[in-house]
């Protein structure tokens, strides 16, 4: 028989393994460690001590194939577009894109008259969650992060493909 | 040594040359003809008492197909001596299709000159004789035009990406084309 004292509180939790590896996922979010402008030292604001973004696991990864999330900070230029477009392409599946401040939500100040400037990086890769503002407060970033992570909560990473896309036809049908 | 001071040296230099100043502005200009840019140069940069060795900035000017001229513009400093020179030199705007106008390279006098006429060439548009390597320095080496032409108008799409705000999102791109 163990020594330990039964108190009663806890020691067990129920859950599923699905809402155990959202859990997991969302608690860890590692974005790449890159910055495009002004936005960039705002992210970075938001990594240091003063809002640390580490205590919700979020970290910087040197490495694309390290990465879950991409935070295109700053103003994507046709220049970078390729480059935005490969690094993307090189991080693995699950990922994420937050797309931090105006210039990368759509333009921003370039829209009219800003030849060298993608208006939006929504035109090159997938975006999930747009941050507003020029640049971001690193509060706002983090609120992001937040939607990021209830955007996650409702995922099914375990369940085949196939089984959602009948789900889906049988609650249109119904 | 003041501006009258260099201008007159200039001119006694170069007696053949039509050299004039305009003192209009707040910073007086000395303006010399296009094709003797490096010769001037090279004496302002060697001549004992001027010893201008600091180019501060090289710029390029579009005046407009209706003026129908381009000019250059070089700030120079010489640091042992504390006098300052603007210089600049007006020429001919090519017409559309054209070959761009021609101004001879500095860049051997100063190394400043190496990255600012390679920027000259690129937003602008003018063709620097003798650079050593006048390729684009800030836009990509695909891009068709030089912004900063009065009569510029961008290109339509950049790798299948739209240029403009309101052309809104492009057609999908095959996904297993190598793209970067």
């Amino acid at each position: 028989m163990s020594d330990k004292i039964k108190t009663g509180d806890g020691g067990i939790i129920l859950t599923n393994a699905e809402d155990l590896m959202n859990w997991a996922r969302l608690s860890s979010l590692w974005p790449m460690g890159f910055g495009l402008a002004c936005c960039a030292i705002e992210m970075m604001a938001a990594y240091a001590s003063n809002y640390d973004l580490e205590r919700f696991g979020i970290l910087p990864r040197p490495s694309p194939r390290q990465s879950d999330v991409m935070i295109v900070a700053g103003t994507v230029t046709f220049k970078m577009a390729d480059r935005i477009r490969r690094l993307y392409e090189q991080m693995p599946e699950p990922r994420y894109v937050i797309s931090m401040g105006s210039c990368s939500n759509c333009g921003g100040p370039y829209w009219e008259h800003g030849y060298h400037v993608v208006k939006g990086v929504d035109r090159i890769i997938p975006v999930d969650v747009y941050v507003p503002g020029c640049p971001p407060r690193p509060e706002a970033l983090i609120g992001g992060f937040m939607k990021l992570q209830e955007k996650i909560k409702g995922e099914h990473p375990l369940a085949p493909a196939l089984f959602l896309e009948m789900e889906a036809k049988e609650t249109v049908s119904a | 040594m003041t501006f009258q001071e260099i201008s007159e040296l200039v001119s006694t230099n170069f007696s053949d040359k039509i050299i004039e100043t305009d003192l209009k502005g707040p910073q007086p200009i000395l303006i010399v003809p296009v094709n003797d840019i490096a010769e001037i140069c090279g004496f302002l940069y060697r001549d004992s008492r001027l010893y201008f060795d600091y180019l501060g900035c090289l710029t390029a000017i579009d005046n407009g197909a209706a003026v129908g001229t381009m000019e250059v513009i070089y700030n120079l400093t010489s640091i042992p001596y504390g006098h300052d020179l603007m210089i600049k030199t007006v020429f001919a705007r090519n017409t559309e299709g054209a070959a761009l106008p021609t101004v001879p390279s500095v860049a051997s006098i100063w190394r400043t000159a190496d990255w600012h006429e390679r920027e000259a060439y690129d937003l602008a548009g003018i063709h620097f004789e003798g650079h050593p390597d006048l390729r684009r320095i800030l836009l990509p080496e695909d891009w068709e035009g030089h912004p900063l032409r009065k009569d510029y108008s961008v290109q339509d799409r950049y790798h299948g990406i739209y240029v403009r705000y309101e052309d809104g999102v492009s057609e999908q791109l095959p996904a297993n084309e190598d793209r970067a």
